[in-house]
């Protein structure tokens, strides 16, 4: 085994579309396809044997057991690349990241994709547990009157199909009514969460007119851009939209300040530095290191989303490094309130000493350097997709920006997960 | 068969009035140029005649037969119409000799043409390879380009075979084509052997009535006869997305070359679709930012290495705002200047200074220009500007290039089948396809062969010409 360093090469992902509408007939399979050979075309990858491409999906069909091996059958990449389906809710992308680019530090992989997709209007949905269970027992009946009986204990409730939960099944509540439970127990502001919105919006909207996802996005049926983002919005707009969780005085989480519901997929392409400057490919960022965590958000009363704060402290104190040493933080906006709320937590002296176990607050950042090119409220939120979104625009930025007295271009991802997880990773420019 | 279409061209030419009109001689013209007889497949792709090739040589030439050697091509000798040759058919008419079969080609070798009196040669090889010639078969006409001559008569008689050549295109049938090319004192075989290849090939299916010229460069003998002459290159292809500019990019990818595709990002997953099939790569750009030069150059750069250099830049990108100019306003104007010519004129001067990923010496430029510019075209005053300029500027720069053995050249294309021009209305579009010599619309794969030919490095002499790929319009020179 070796110690080997993997960079960010760079990225392609598809335009996110709102969801039910440009992309309702595209699979999982189809975006994540498209997205590869996005991919493909702007390195050169066409015929050619990838290391192993690695993705997945959060809304996947059981019928998608192998989704990304079916995506390298369907791209134009050489039919002898391996493929891996992995799951992490909507941190599958960036743990899909950090798969590939252990294996490639370990030299295991000379250069591999890491990515996801996600379709909201392609929702798979399943029988009940009743019919399943009745179906099943008819099957394996070797009677008729067996099979008659396993049949007759089908009732009329049991032929309602099952959507995918939305619902964390150990609360039974949706994960915004989870983040306002957050919100409320931070005192997260409506106006905050609405200027989060707004300069998400603002940013994105920039970046898009400056060319930045020139060479990170692929059009893809005739979508050129993300829908979800809204040039002309404002305060006043986005201060005139009605909550839609929380209750009474404490509810602030509208549409504007929450993510909806957008299809799409995305895919990061990593190399062996040294393998990407023989084979003249770019690299942008090296992986540095990476942190997973998870919260005690069911009888421990923990907040959902906040599980990132826990990563955070490990990762940085692995790195000697402190919560201000990043020139790019990129925090995944699942709602403004959950951004503001991992900001708010990681400068509150008894959150970081008592939950977090520190010796004290990690302070403050300089919120000038936060989602600089906008994120998830504008750009929308394809689950597994968006991993595969932050990661190489931020290898792009910190390329971009070089070095920063006279050290390399920091960067920090944040994204947090359903069932209360929590991905991590540090990126510095090469 | 595939099923007949319902023609309404055909339904007119049917009608009492039409035959009448048919019958007389203006009439008989127009059916014939909108094409009442269905057109014929023309031979295409890197394909020789099937029948054989005609030589016929004036004066003791030399330079063709010695080419066709170099090439690897057996030619006959021609059979040659005098009175004492004809014989008597049928109700007594003399009837001229003919070939044994189809002949594939006639290739005339007129550079040592000097008095009046040696186009008595000329007409007695002309007819019987006419009257013989196969379907797609080939009339080529080698001479001396006639400002290389300093004697009035030599030179005035080396124009006329211009027009000579444009009436033997018009003449011919069943998708045969004729075409001229000018020589100089100085040309070599394995100058002129790129030349003659592509003319008699399929690939300049849908070249015709043309003239061009050939000068002089050193070209080694197996660069003159590769016919895998981009192995090793990288190729820029702008507008690679579809239509014409796909098929130029498949077509370097077949001879060699990796392509890299360059479209506007919105254009990006066509693109990918076009890159990926040829393993070439793609770059999402517009080409009328300021620096779109800098950026191919420094993409060749990156993908493929800091010494990489592009060996050719096909400039395809184009568009069209067609309107009166009584209804052309400046942002119509201005948009097709700055994309069909000024993007060209500033990423010409990037990709020409010298940088990492920029234009290799012994190079290639090709741009398109368009019937447009040379005939003028109602509503697209634009347009034809743009294009006109294109040919200007290729004229203008083949000079300048010359020490860096660089050539530039473009082609200008007629009406050419794509999704583009399929929006156009059957009736005008029939009216469109059909007038011309080969009575058909060309296809986008006849633009890309003649770009190719024209960028290829065993084309070095070949440098500051037009070439239409029409099928010899009705409009334009």
């Amino acid at each position: 085994m070796t110690d080997r360093t993997a960079v960010v090469v760079g990225g392609n992902r598809i335009p996110f579309a709102r969801s039910h509408g440009a992309y309702r007939q595209a699979s999982n399979i189809d975006m994540l396809t498209a997205a590869i050979d996005g991919l493909a075309a702007r390195f050169g990858l066409s015929g050619h044997r990838v290391g192993e491409v690695v993705g997945g999906a959060v809304l996947k069909h059981s019928r998608d057991f192998n989704l990304t091996r079916e995506a390298v059958l369907g791209s134009s990449l050489d039919p002898h690349t391996a493929a891996c389906d992995l799951q992490q809710a909507c941190a599958t992308g960036l743990e899909a990241t950090i798969y590939v680019s252990n294996k490639i530090r370990l030299g295991q992989l000379v250069d591999g994709i890491a990515g996801g997709a996600d379709s909201v209007s392609d929702t798979p949905m399943s029988v009940s547990d009743g019919l399943r269970r009745a179906l099943l027992a008819a099957n394996a009946a070797k009677t008729l009157p067996a099979r008659l009986a396993a049949i007759s204990s089908i009732r009329p409730g049991h032929l309602v199909p099952d959507p995918p939960g939305i619902t964390e099944p150990r609360t039974g509540l949706s994960m915004g009514e989870h983040q306002a439970l957050t919100t409320s127990r931070w005192g997260i502001g409506r106006t905050e969460q609405d200027e989060v919105a707004l300069a998400s919006h603002q940013n994105l909207a920039r970046a898009w007119g400056e060319g930045f996802f020139d060479d990170l996005v692929t059009p893809y049926l005739g979508v050129t851009k993300d829908q979800g983002v809204r040039v002309d919005t404002t305060l006043e707009k986005l201060g005139a939209l009605k909550p839609v969780f929380g209750r009474g005085e404490g509810a602030t989480m509208t549409a504007g300040n929450s993510t909806g519901f957008f299809d799409g997929a995305a895919v990061t392409y990593l190399a062996d530095a040294d393998y990407a400057a023989e084979h003249h490919l770019p690299a942008l960022a090296r992986i540095v290191d990476v942190e997973v965590a998870a919260g005690d958000y069911t009888l421990g009363g923990e907040d959902l989303l906040l599980a990132p704060t826990y990563a955070i402290p490990r990762l940085l104190e692995r790195n000697h490094l402190l919560w201000q040493d990043f020139d790019y933080y990129e925090i995944h906006e699942a709602f403004a309130a959950t951004v503001l709320a991992t900001l708010a937590a990681l400068n509150d002296e008894a959150y970081c000493r008592s939950t977090l176990g520190l010796s004290g607050a990690l302070g403050e950042i300089d919120r000038s350097r936060l989602n600089v090119n906008g994120s998830s409220l504008a750009a929308g939120h394809p689950f597994a997709a968006t991993g595969g979104r932050i990661v190489p625009a931020l290898a792009k930025l910190l390329h971009q920006r070089g070095t920063v007295d006279g050290r390399p271009a920091r960067g920090i991802v944040s994204i947090c997960a359903a069932g209360g997880q929590g991905a991590v990773a540090i990126l510095e420019a090469c | 068969m595939p099923k007949k279409r319902f023609d309404p061209l055909e339904a007119l030419a049917t009608t009492p009035l039409a035959k009448a009109v048919a019958s007389s001689s203006i009439g008989k013209s127009v059916a014939t140029k909108l094409g009442v007889p269905p057109s014929v497949e023309l031979r295409r792709g890197r394909n020789n005649p099937g029948g054989a090739i005609s030589l016929a040589e004036l004066n003791n030439s030399t330079l063709t037969r010695r080419t066709l050697q170099l090439l690897g091509l057996f030619t006959i000798n021609p059979v040659i119409d005098t009175p004492d040759a004809r014989t008597l058919g049928e109700a007594g008419r003399p009837v001229p000799p003919g070939y044994e079969g189809r002949l594939g080609a006639l290739v005339l070798d007129l550079t040592e043409l000097r008095a009046v009196t040696d186009l008595e040669y000329v007409r007695g090889v002309l007819r019987p390879a006419i009257r013989a010639l196969e379907r797609s078969g080939r009339i080529i006409f080698v001479a001396r380009t006639p400002e290389t001559f300093d004697e009035l008569e030599p030179r005035v008689l080396a124009q006329g075979l211009d027009g000579l050549n444009r009436t033997v295109a018009k003449e011919l049938r069943g998708g045969a084509t004729s075409n001229l090319v000018w020589v100089d004192p100085e040309t070599t075989p394995q100058a002129l052997a790129s030349t003659l290849r592509f003319l008699l090939e399929g690939r300049s299916a849908y070249v015709d009535g043309q003239s061009w010229r050939v000068g002089a460069a050193e070209v080694a003998d197996d660069v003159a006869t590769s016919v895998r002459p981009y192995a090793g290159t990288i190729v820029a292809v702008t507008g690679a997305a579809r239509g014409i500019g796909a098929a130029i990019a498949r077509t370097f990818a077949r001879d060699g070359a990796t392509v890299v595709g360059v479209d506007i990002p919105a254009s990006g997953e066509a693109l990918a679709r076009v890159v990926n099939e040829i393993h070439g790569t793609a770059l999402q750009l517009d080409i009328t930012l300021p620096d779109a030069g800098e950026r191919i150059a420094a993409h060749v750069a990156e993908r493929y290495g800091e010494d990489a250099r592009l060996y050719a830049i096909i400039h395809n990108a184009g568009i069209t705002r067609d309107r009166m100019l009584a209804n052309l306003d400046e942002k119509g104007w201005a948009a097709v200047l700055d994309v069909n010519l000024a993007a060209q004129l500033r990423m010409n001067a990037s990709l020409l200074d010298g940088r990492a990923g920029g234009l290799a010496d012994g190079g290639s430029i090709v741009g398109i220009s368009s019937t447009s510019g040379i005939a003028g075209n109602k509503g697209q005053a634009n347009y034809a500007t743009s294009k006109a300029a294109i040919a200007g500027l290729v004229r203008a720069m083949a000079p300048r290039l010359a020490d860096r053995r660089i050539t530039i050249n473009a082609v200008g294309p007629g009406f050419i089948e794509t999704e583009m021009t399929a929006a156009i209305p059957y009736l005008q579009r029939q009216i469109f396809q059909r007038s011309n010599s080969l009575a058909q619309g060309g296809k986008p794969v006849d633009v890309a062969e003649t770009i190719a030919y024209l960028a290829d490095p065993a084309s070095a002499a070949v440098t500051g010409q037009v070439v239409r790929v029409c099928g010899q319009a009705l409009v334009g020179q």
